[in-house]
Order: C-alpha cells, then structure tokens, then sequence
C-alpha cells in the first residue's frame, strides 16, 4: 500500500510539443547485443563537457581492462580507462563524433582478446567514508552524465549541494524517436539502475526521488514496479506521456516538478538534480563492483541495418564495426546519424568511436529520412509556437533572425531555445528554423567577443585622446608662458629703469638673429620630434612592431638634433646679452611658478597612484608586479617632490633676487631647460601611463614600452641635472671667445660678465638649497650627501676662474673706456666695464646674502657651532676672498660693505673692500647707492626687530648714510651724461 | 555516404506542407460556397473560376517578372486561396471586370509587391475587395435574393449568370434584393421591430438564407480548428468581441439595434472569423495577440455596421487590424520558459 502511493507522482505538463514516429520498436526485436572487439579502440580524450583528460600511457603501454589511461585536467575534467586489455598502438589525432567533424586526439588501443580485467577495489564502504572522498572516487571511475552533454557526475552532485535538495530527478524518459537505449537499459539492469539511485540518494539527500519515464516503455515501468514494490524503495516513477521532447531536462523538471528552471540558471539553483539513467547504473558499477565505465548501451537502429538492436559497447569501438554487427546495406544508407533524429548530427565517417555519450546510432535511408524539402517562406501559421517547448515564438526569431537583427532576436529570448527541433519538425514551409538559430546564437556570442575588444580598443583610444589633449594643453600652457613672458618683458623695461644697471643692446641684432633663427630651428626640430613620438605611440597602441622600431630610431635622432641646436641656442644666448635677456628678472618666476604649479600637481597625482597602488598592495600582498609599481611610483614621487622642492626655491630666488639682478640669461635658459624637463617627465609619464596599459592588457610591447620609460627616464634625468647646474653649462662657451677686438671683445666681456652672473646666481641657488635643507631640518650628513655641496664648490670654483680672468682683462678696456664714454662708439666699452661693475656688486649682493642666511641661521637660535658647521661662513669667506683680489682697486665705500660682516662673525675683518675702477664709477656710484639705500632699510628694518643692538646699528646707519651721500654727489656729476640712457631705459 | 552536412532536426512531420495548408482552407470553403449556390445560383462558382484563373495568371506573370521559380511558387496554392476567398465574398452577378480588378490587385499590389508570401502586411484578399469596393459601389452592393423573396421567384440558371456577369442581364433588377444587413442599415427612422416586420430584407427567408451561409461557413472553420490549421483564438475573440457589442448595445438600446444573434448571423460575420482573420501572414502570432487581434476585430465590425458608411465591416475591420499587428505582437510576447514574465515591447536588455 505504502509502497504503491509513494510510486505515484504528480505529473505536470509543459507547453508545446511534438509527436513525431516513434519508431522505437525496430531496435527492441532482438536482444541486448555483445559485438566482438574491434581491432583497435579509438579513445578520445575529450569524451566530457571540460577540459580534455591527460593521457598517462605511452605508445607501446600495455594495459589491462579498467586500467586508468588518462586522468583528469583540472575541476571540470575526467579520467578514462581502457574498455579492454591490450597495447596502447599510438596517440594521435583522429576522426571523432562531432557535429562539426572535428579531429582530436585519441588513445589508440589494440585489444589483446584476452579481456584481462585489472584487480578491482570496489568501495564498500561508501556510507561510512565522507561524501567528498565517495565523488572524487566516482571522478576517479570516470562517470561522467550519460544522457548528453556528458557533465561530469561529481561535478554535478557537488552543485546539487548549493541548495537543499526537493528533487532528484532519474531521467529515463527517452523522448527521442528510434533511440531505446535506455529502456533497453532499465530492463536489463533493473535492478543495478534502483542501487545506483540509492547510492546517488545517499550522496544527495534530495526530498523526493522520482524517475521520469514515458508512457512508451511498459515493459520497463513494469520491471521498475516490481523491484521498487519489492523493495518498499521511497523512489517514485512518474509515467510522463510521450510528447517530444519530455526527455529534455528543463521540460521534464517542469513535468515532474511543475517548476521552471530560471532563464540562465542550473536547476541546482532551484533545488533539483537530474540523473540519467546510465549514469546510474555506472554509479553502481562503479562502487559496487569497482568497474569504471568502459562501456554502454547504444541503439543500432534504421532502415539501412537489418538487424537493429540495442548493444552493450565498449567505448573506442568504431562505429563501422557496429554498424557490420548489425547487418549493414550500405546502399540503403542516406544518412548516418549519431543520437536521434530531432537532436542528433549527422558523422561523415563510419570510422569515429563510439564514446561515454553516444546513445544512438541511426543508419537512415532515403525514405526514412528524406531530403529537406525546399524551403518555403513562412506564412506565420504559428504551428512552430504551438510546438515550442520553450515558449518562443519561432516565426518571429527566425524573421529577426533572417533580417539579423539580432538584438530583437536576443530580446524575444533566443538564448532560451534549446535546440530540440520541434519547430522546425512541424513548420509547414520546411524552415530550418534551429539552422537559423545556431546561426544567430553563434554570430551573436561572436558580436559579443568583439565586443570585449572593441571595448578594449576604446580604451587605447581614450587614452591616446588623453594624450593628445594633454600634448594640446602643454602647448597651449607653453605658449601663455611664451605671451606673459613677453607682455613682462614690455612692462618690465620701465620697471627695470631704474636700476640704470642695463647695458645697452648695441652688438645685439646679429645674434638675436641667430638665435632666433636656431629658435625657428629648434622649435621645428621639436614639432618634428612630437610628431614622431606620436607616430609612435599610435604604432605601439597598433601594435606594428616593424614601426616602432624605425620610429624610435628616428625619435632619438631627432632628440639628438634638438639637444645640439639647444646647446648652440645656449651659447648663443648666452653670447648675446641683448636688452630683454637682462629685462626679463621680472619675467621669470611667472613660467617658474607655472611650472611648480605643474609639478605639484604632478607630486599630488603620483601620491595618489601610489596609495591606490598601495591600496591594492594590501590586499593582494603577494603580487610582485605590484610592488615593483608602487617602489617606481614612490622614485617618480621622490623626484617630483624633488623637482617641486626646486622650482619653488627658484621662484623664491628670483622673486628675491628680481630686484636688481640681471639674471635674465640664466633664467631664460633656466625656463628652457625646465621646460624641456617637464616635458621629459611629461614623456615619462606618458610612458609609464602607456607601460600600464600594456600590462593590464598583457599586450606584447611591453619591453619596448619599459625600455622607452629608462630612456625617458634618462632624458628626464639629464635634463633636470643640467637644470640643477646651469652654471655648469653656461660658462662652457665662455672662454671660447677672447679676441682682444673691440667689438668681439666687449662681447667676450660681456658674456664673461653674464656667466659670472650665472655662476654666481647658481651658487647662490646652492646656498640657497642647503639652507632650505637645513631648515627642513636634515641634519649635516644628509646634507653633504645631498649634491648641493658638491655642486656650490664647483660652482663656487667657476666663479673664481671666471673672476680672475675677468680682473685680468678688466684694467686695460675699462680705462679706455672712461673717457670714451660719451662717445657713440665707445658706447660697448663703456657697457662692458658697467657690466663688470653690475657683476661685482651682484657678487656682493651674493656675499651679503650669504651674511644673511648665516645671520638667518642666528636669529633661527641654532648655535654658533652649527653655523661654525655649516658651510655657509666657509663660503662667505671663500666668495669674499675672490671678491676682494676683484675690489683690491676700490676703497671709498668698502668698509660700509663690510659693517653687517662684523657682526655675523670673526672674520668680517678680512675684508677689504677695494675700488675697482673710477672710471666707470659712475654706474658704480650708482649701484652703490642703491645698494646703500637697501643697507639703510635693512638697517633700519633691523633696528626695529632687535633694538638691543641699536647702538650698533644705529652706527652703521650714519655710516651707511654717509656713504650713501658721497655716492650721490658722485652720481650727480655724472648724471648728466646719463640721462639717455636712463630714458631709453 | 551523405554529402550535404545536414543538421537536426533530420525529420519532419509528414505531408503538412503549406501547400497542404492552403489546400485545406479552399477546401473548407466548400461548405460555403455549395450554400452560396443553392441559395444565389451559379453566381459564386462563375466569380471562382473567373477569380482563380486570374489569381494564377497575375501570380505567374510576378513571379516571371520577379524571376522565381514560377511553377514551384503557384504549387503554394496561395494566390488560389487568395481568389477563392475573393470570389466567395464579391455578390455572385458582380460583372467580371470588378472580380478581375479584385484579384488582380490583390495578388500583385497586396501581395507580391511586398515580397511574396509571407510578407504581406495585410489581407490581399481583403485589400481586393475594400478596392473594388470603394470603386465599384453600385455592383458591389448588388446581392440576390433568396428565390422564395424575389419578384423573379427562382435562382438564376446558369446561363443567366454568364450573361449577368459578363454581358447584361436586363432582368437582374427582378432577381436582386438587398442584404439584411443592407435593410437594417437602411431603416431610417423606424425602430427595429418596425424594420424586421417591414423591410423585406429582414424577412424571414432572407434572414434565413444569411443564417444558412454563415453556418456552412462556421463548419468550415471549426473544420479547419480541427485540423489545427488555425486556433480557436482568432475567431473566438471576434465572434466573442461582436457578441459583447451588439449584445450590450442591444441592451441599452433595443429599439435601434438589432440583437446579437442577428450579428452573427448575417453579413461575413463567420466567414470573416474563421477565414480571413485567420490568415496568418498578416495577423498576430501569438496566441494573446491574436486574442487582442480577433476582438479588434469584432468590435470594428460592429463599429462599422453601425455607424459606417458601410453595410459589412469584415473588410476595414480586418485591414485597420493588421495595421495594428506588429504592435500587439511586440506587447503579447509569450513568457518564455525559465522567465517570470514575458516581455514586452522592444525594449533591449531589460531582461527578466
Ligand atoms: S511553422 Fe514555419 S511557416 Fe509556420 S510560422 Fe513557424 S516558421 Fe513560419
Ligand atoms: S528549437 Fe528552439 S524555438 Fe524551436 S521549438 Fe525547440 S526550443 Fe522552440
């Protein structure tokens, strides 16, 4: 009783549906069929859904039947065993049942006829030992689904495991027309089939057990009946009617179920787990007796055999030698298919092997599996939706796709169809429609994968706008720079007037000419050069490689050219003192701060990477890329950080020193060389953005993209070397010149005086740097090791030299020069020995500057021994040495120099404050008053700040003042022969 | 071996080809067309042959032009279909050029000229007759009288219809008589009983006649439902739609309407329902839309009836359908296994 009501279930339905001719009886007439070995077994290694197995013999290998030839490869693989002894004859690729046709490889066996079985361990004890150590032993047996797409089992009874289970389904349904195989199956091993179900329960748990057979196989629900009935088993038959396809699993959860399985989900996600009943019975084969599935049962069936059965087979077996054990005419045979006719495919070959998933050989004449007939166009009579076991609609997919239209396709869910063919059975125009659809399904998974590419080539894309903007907004800033510094060029001349310290432009024209015209060449060069660079990039984002490499050589040619005309610019410039070089102090720290303006930035954005990295490092500790990243970004941080540092220290110089210096030369080039530095780092940077790029798409130029960063790198490096110590270029070209012409000559002079000037302004910058140093608090070591000592003595050296050879060739022009004076042609002379005087008290300046920073130091409250250890009262007494072999000549106002002196330290009294020349004392009368009148604020500013000293202070201002009035009346005299100037000014 | 690669399915359900399926809607028609002629003489039969042999001749003469395969296309049996239907819907002493005109049209302008079968935005038969109907009012709205009505008191012969059809019959005015539908329509101020006991049209014989015609034809269709060459929903929708209008107008207003029975009993009301808002090139394809698409349907034919200009409404009731169609179809998506509701419109990647 109880047994009878737990052997009913309720049964569903589900839309659609066919009935075609079963014409299963034909292979049920003759008994289960033991075909003879073959001469060999083709055993392909990919018989599952997976990765293909991993054979473990080699040629020559002798096996014995259910010996493990090849094991599995990975998660989603499976072992293969040898259906029977014998030699392993080769591995090769062979013919394999396939809907495409395809080759694979194969283990090749020859059977030995002895049919010598490897000892079996069967696993009795599978209820005591864990579920996880059963499923890796049925992995081992190689039981993989025998219904279709060969899934392998454990794979399988794991993902049952996600949710609790209402059903396991048995499926035995078989809805395909001709195919019996299983039916034959579940009588024959009746019982093997209800211990398999048990075992797998065992390993499931599901709530309810129900096998799903058609109403079309009474014998085998009646063989199920009775075994079940005998064994009071909780297993359910539910008897499905014989509607096409009721075999399919998702039709026969909802017939057993009444529930549908998500669009896109498993129906593990809805708690059933479908068997086939194959798989069954190996479960059992396998754990009960230790075989591991080295056989089948296949249906031989169709008009062209005249002895259709169903056969137990060995795997390998080819399907040619079924097809003579069955009695074949092969003038019959139109058609050989391997499965069904709604489902299966037709083989090209007789030769393929019969595998873990072939249920149905169908050897089809030509009256039982016509032709097509002609296709017709479709009238939308609606039979194909009426048949539709998905609920589509047919006539609408195939007219999406036929016009390809495969988005209205994808949204009328084509990706639900399963392929079963109903439709196209009953379509009254002969449409092929699955033909259509696979067509669709197959052009749109291919729109999709291009699409992931284009996706990524929309990225290369961005990211070249990106650059292209980048470049666009770099050009755009450079030439605002270029405006501003003009436009404070013009402004500045007025500004600059009263300083009387510019000399006059009189040897100008020729070589602003030239410097324009290698101006003109350089700026070519460069739009040259960034075109090529862009050229480049676009290669490497093409990825054509054969252009990468012309390109870069062209590349570094063309940066080579630049280099070399930017260095005869230097010379040039630095050759032609001309009005707005001197002009221009005002100028310069508007593209300085522009350009510490960029940098900054540039250190906030590589701060930024550098934490996301660090970020990501954190979470993935292990990834050396990763790491390597985040040391590069930390360097590049360092050197932004360090080139920020700079440029705000060479605002800062300018800005302080704007007021009477005629650095313009230095700055000028100090903008060009910081210019061409941020746009090396601008390189490297896009270098280094491009670098990643690559890596994260894997791309294959990364080594030249790595090797164009180092080059970068370097360019970038050179760069900012140079533009650390300008001095150490400009002064190269100085001494090139010294022909005692007089126009060539006051030239020569000039550019002596200017790269002095340099040379001091870099000492200055130097000095100006360890203070900075100092202040941020590093102690003495860091401090030498850092460049800037090393630096300012080499500076502070070319200052010497350059001064000594300045004091030699002074006396003689400068003297000449004094009564000149006024006249037109003398004018150089007459500028040339202004400019040593203006250098000579810029030198001061330096001096007093250096004074300053040392009082600085005091007023901070370091002690003396710190300062005593800080070079700075060194080079003070260095520089005032070199001053004084200049000043040895000077005497009048020296001593008002030396007044701050004293009070800094020792040995202020070593200095002499010489006169230099009287002759052109009048521009000396005139910086001294100026730089009397500064001394006398200063002064007074001091007096403010510390009044203990007043009395001293207060001295050194009467002192000051006096001086101060001298030089006026000094002026005075000769300003009258000043006054053009002053307006030209 | 086999040669040609043939994918599953590799078979097919034996002989329903769509020749086959046109085959049977003519020859569901037979009901029809024998009362036809038992009541209005050979009228109908002359119309067929005149309309068939002009279906197959403007069909070929298309298809020629078009360069198809011409014997293969005609072997669908569709332009006859098409004819058929004509020639069982135009008044059986409509002179022959309205019937040619009628076909002629229908197969090249609404048929062919969209591609063939299958591509046919609207009913080519139903777009040959509003034509002709449109054009032609006067023979158009010439229906005989049944015998026992008619001043004449017989049927046409034979030979009488021939020359009704393609001479001049002096005598036609004693054999013709309106439709009830036309009487009913053109009772003017009575009310409805008044007009049922007065006008002749609305007699018992003639009622009778049209109830006998649209029976034979109610066969035809629930043969065709058998054979599951149409479903039922199509022609349960509209005949449902009809009954649903006349019925409550009949109710509020039973003294200008007539009652349903009287609905679905005259005029095309059958043969519409199960043979021309049927054809399933230009209707519905799913079974909700062809719900919504037969109901359309039905309350336009009674909308017609009513207040056209029209006695009959199955023409322009279907043809302002199938312009509706292609909507309908995009909002009456089926839900497709494994989703929880079905999809409407075309709204791309909102799925579900
Ligand atoms: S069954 Fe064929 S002809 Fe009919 S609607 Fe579907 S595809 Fe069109
Ligand atoms: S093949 Fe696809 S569209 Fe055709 S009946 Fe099967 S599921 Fe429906």
């Amino acid at each position: 009783m109880q047994a009878a009501k737990l052997q009913t279930a309720q049964v569903f339905s589900f839309h659609g549906g066919i009935h075609p001719p079963e014409n299963k009886t034909q292979s049920l007439q003759l008994p289960l069929g033991k075909p003879s070995l073959p001469n060999e077994l083709i055993l392909p290694l990919g018989q599952h859904i997976g990765q293909s197995s991993r054979p473990l013999v080699k040629v020559g290998d002798k096996v014995l039947k259910g010996e493990t030839i090849a094991i599995n490869n990975g998660f989603l693989s499976s072992f293969l065993h040898a259906p029977t002894s014998g030699t392993i004859a080769a591995i090769e690729e062979r013919l394999i049942a396939h809907p495409s046709g395809l080759s694979d490889l194969c283990i090749i066996l020859a059977p030995d006829g002895n049919e010598t079985w490897t000892p079996l361990e069967p696993l009795d004890n599978w209820q005591d030992i864990s579920k996880t150590d059963v499923l890796a032993y049925l992995s081992e047996m190689g039981i993989i689904g025998m219904g279709g797409a060969g899934f392998p089992t454990q794979v399988k009874l794991q993902g049952a495991h996600k949710n609790p289970l209402t059903h396991f389904i048995i499926n035995a349904a078989e809805c395909e027309p001709y195919i019996t195989a299983d039916d034959m199956l579940i009588r024959e091993k009746t019982l093997e089939l209800v211990l398999g179900i048990e075992i797998l329960q065992h390993l499931v748990e599901a709530d309810n057990i129900v096998i799903g057979i058609e109403d079309n196989k009474p014998t085998a629900i009646a063989a199920l009946k009775a075994i079940l009935s005998e064994r009071n088993s909780q297993i359910q038959i539910a008897v499905v009617p014989t509607k096409y396809p009721s075999g399919g699993e998702k039709q026969l959860i909802q017939l057993l179920t009444g529930k549908e399985v998500p669009s896109g989900q498993y129906p593990a996600d809805i708690g059933v787990l479908c068997q086939n009943v194959g798989t069954c019975v190996a479960v059992h084969d396998a754990i009960t007796l230790g075989k591991p599935l080295i056989s089948r049962f296949t249906t031989l069936t169709g008009d062209a055999l005249k002895a259709p059965q169903n056969v137990e087979v060995l795997f390998g077996t080819p399907v040619a030698h079924l097809l003579e054990y069955a009695d074949f005419e092969p003038k019959k045979l139109s058609r050989l298919i391997m499965g069904g006719p709604m489902m299966g495919y037709t083989l090209d070959s007789a030769a393929v092997p019969i595998v873990k998933t072939s249920n149905c050989i169908l050897a089809a004449s030509k009256k039982e599996l016509p032709a097509p007939a002609p296709e017709q166009a479709c009238i939308r009579c609606g039979m194909c939706e009426q048949a539709c076991p998905a609920s589509l609609l047919p006539q609408q997919l195939l007219w999406f796709s036929k016009s390809q239209e495969f988005e209205k396709a994808e949204h009328h869910n084509l990706f639900d169809c399963i392929e079963c063919g109903a439709c196209s059975y009953v379509c009254p125009s002969s449409i092929p429609l699955v033909q259509y659809y696979r067509h669709s399904k197959s052009s749109i998974r291919e729109a999709r994968e291009a699409n992931v590419k284009s996706d990524l080539a929309k990225q290369r894309f961005e990211a070249r706008k990106a650059r292209q903007d980048a470049e666009a907004a770099e050009k755009e800033a450079k030439r605002l720079a270029r405006q501003k510094a003009s436009s404070n060029k013009a402004t500045d001349k007025k500004k600059a007037a009263p300083e009387k310290a510019a000399p006059t432009a009189a040897a100008a024209p020729a070589t602003t000419d030239e410097s324009k015209k290698l101006k003109v060449d350089i700026a070519i060069g460069k739009s040259k050069l960034k075109k090529l660079q862009k050229q480049l990039l676009e290669a490497q984002e093409n990825e054509h490689v054969e252009e990468i490499n012309n390109l870069q050589l062209q590349v570094t040619d063309q940066e080579k050219a630049i280099a070399s005309l930017e260095e005869q610019l230097a010379q040039m410039t630095s050759a032609a003192p001309d009005a707005p070089a001197t002009n221009t102090a005002k100028a310069s720290p508007a593209p300085v701060s522009d350009e510490l303006k960029k940098a900054k930035v540039d250190v906030a954005l590589i701060g930024v990477k550098l934490k996301k990295l660090q970020k990501q490092l954190v979470e993935t500790p292990d990834d050396q890329e990763l790491k390597d990243k985040v040391s590069a970004f930390e360097t590049d941080l360092k050197a932004a950080q360090d080139t920020v540092s700079k440029l705000s220290e060479s605002t800062q110089a300018s800005t302080n020193t704007a007021a009477a210096e005629p650095k313009a030369a230095i700055s000028d080039e100090l903008k060009k060389l910081k210019i061409d530095a941020a746009i090396a780092k601008a390189a490297v940077k896009k270098v280094e953005k491009a670098l990643k790029k690559a890596e994260e798409i894997n791309a294959p130029e990364i080594e030249a993209i790595r090797q164009q960063l180092q080059e970068a790198q370097q360019r970038a490096d050179e760069l900012e070397k140079t533009l650390a110590n300008p001095e150490a270029a400009a002064p190269k070209a100085a001494p090139v010149k010294a022909e005692p012409e007089t126009n060539v000559d006051a030239d020569a002079a000039k550019k002596r005086k200017i790269d002095l000037a340099i040379a001091k302004a870099g000492i200055k910058k130097a000095e100006k740097n360890i203070q900075l140093l100092k202040e941020q608090g590093k102690d003495e070591a860091e401090i030498n090791a850092s460049e800037w000592p090393s630096k300012l003595k080499e500076a502070q050296d070319k200052l010497a030299g350059l001064e000594k050879e300045q004091a030699s060739e002074a006396t003689a022009p400068s003297v000449a020069t004094v009564t000149s004076a006024p006249i037109a042609t003398a004018n150089i002379d007459a500028d040339a020995a202004k400019k040593r005087k203006i250098d000579l008290a810029i030198a001061k300046a330096g001096i007093k500057k250096a004074e300053k920073n040392i009082q600085l130091l005091k007023d901070q409250g370091k002690d003396e021994s710190e300062i005593e250890a800080s070079e700075w009262p060194k080079k003070l007494i260095e520089a005032q040495q070199k001053l004084a072999a200049l000043e040895a000549e000077e005497s009048t106002s020296a001593t008002s120099v030396s007044t701050p002196v004293e009070k800094t330290a020792a040995n202020s009294e070593a200095k002499v404050e010489p006169e230099m020349d009287l002759a052109t004392q009048i521009k000396k009368e005139k910086i001294a008053v100026a730089l009397a009148k500064a001394q006398i604020n200063k002064l007074n500013k001091r007096l403010e700040s510390s009044p203990e000293e007043a009395d001293n202070i207060k001295q050194e201002i009467v002192a000051t003042e006096q001086r101060l009035q001298s030089a006026e009346t000094l002026l005075e005299k000769l300003i009258h022969s000043q006054t053009n100037m002053q307006e030209n000014r | 071996m086999a040669l040609l690669r043939i994918t599953s399915p590799h078979t097919q359900r034996a002989g329903r080809r769509t020749s086959w399926v046109m085959q049977m809607v003519i020859l569901a028609t037979i009901p029809g067309i024998v009362v036809q002629t038992w009541l209005f003489g050979w009228g109908t039969l002359i119309n067929l042959m005149i309309a068939c042999i002009t279906a197959l001749l403007s069909e070929a003469a298309i298809l020629a032009v078009r360069r198809r395969a011409v014997g293969f296309f005609l072997k669908d049996y569709s332009a006859l279909l098409t004819a058929v239907l004509l020639g069982v819907a135009l008044p059986p002493v409509v002179p022959w050029w309205v019937t040619v005109t009628a076909v002629a049209f229908a197969i090249i302008f609404a048929k062919q000229l969209y591609g063939g079968l299958g591509n046919n935005p609207f009913n080519p038969a139903m777009v040959g007759y509003a034509i002709v109907l449109v054009s032609f009012p006067v023979p158009m709205s010439q229906w005989l009288g049944v015998q026992s009505m008619i001043p004449a008191g017989e049927t046409l012969s034979f030979m009488q219809s021939l020359q009704a059809i393609f001479h001049h019959l002096p005598v036609i005015d004693s054999y013709t008589m309106a439709t009830p539908l036309d009487g009913f329509k053109h009772k003017d101020l009575l009310d409805s009983q008044a007009a049922f006991s007065s006008i002749a049209a609305l007699q018992g014989p003639s009622l009778n006649s049209w109830l006998w015609v649209n029976a034979a034809y109610l066969v035809g269709g629930l043969g065709l439902i058998w054979l599951r060459i149409i479903t039922w929903h199509t022609p349960a929708a509209l005949l449902g739609a009809l009954l649903v209008m006349a019925g409550v107008f009949h109710l509020f207003d039973p003294s200008n309407t007539a009652t349903p029975f009287f609905q679905l009993t005259t005029g095309a009301a059958m043969f519409g329902a199960f043979f021309i808002a049927t054809d399933p090139v230009s209707s519905c394809t799913s079974n909700r839309g062809r719900l919504i698409y037969g109901a359309g349907i039905g309350i336009l034919i009674y909308i017609i009836r009513s207040w056209g200009g029209y006695p009959d409404g199955v023409a322009f009731g279907v043809l302002l359908m199938n312009f509706s169609a292609p909507l309908i179809d995009y909002y009456t998506q089926p839900r497709t296994y494994g989703h929880k509701k079905a999809k409407t419109g075309l709204k791309v990647g909102e799925d579900n």
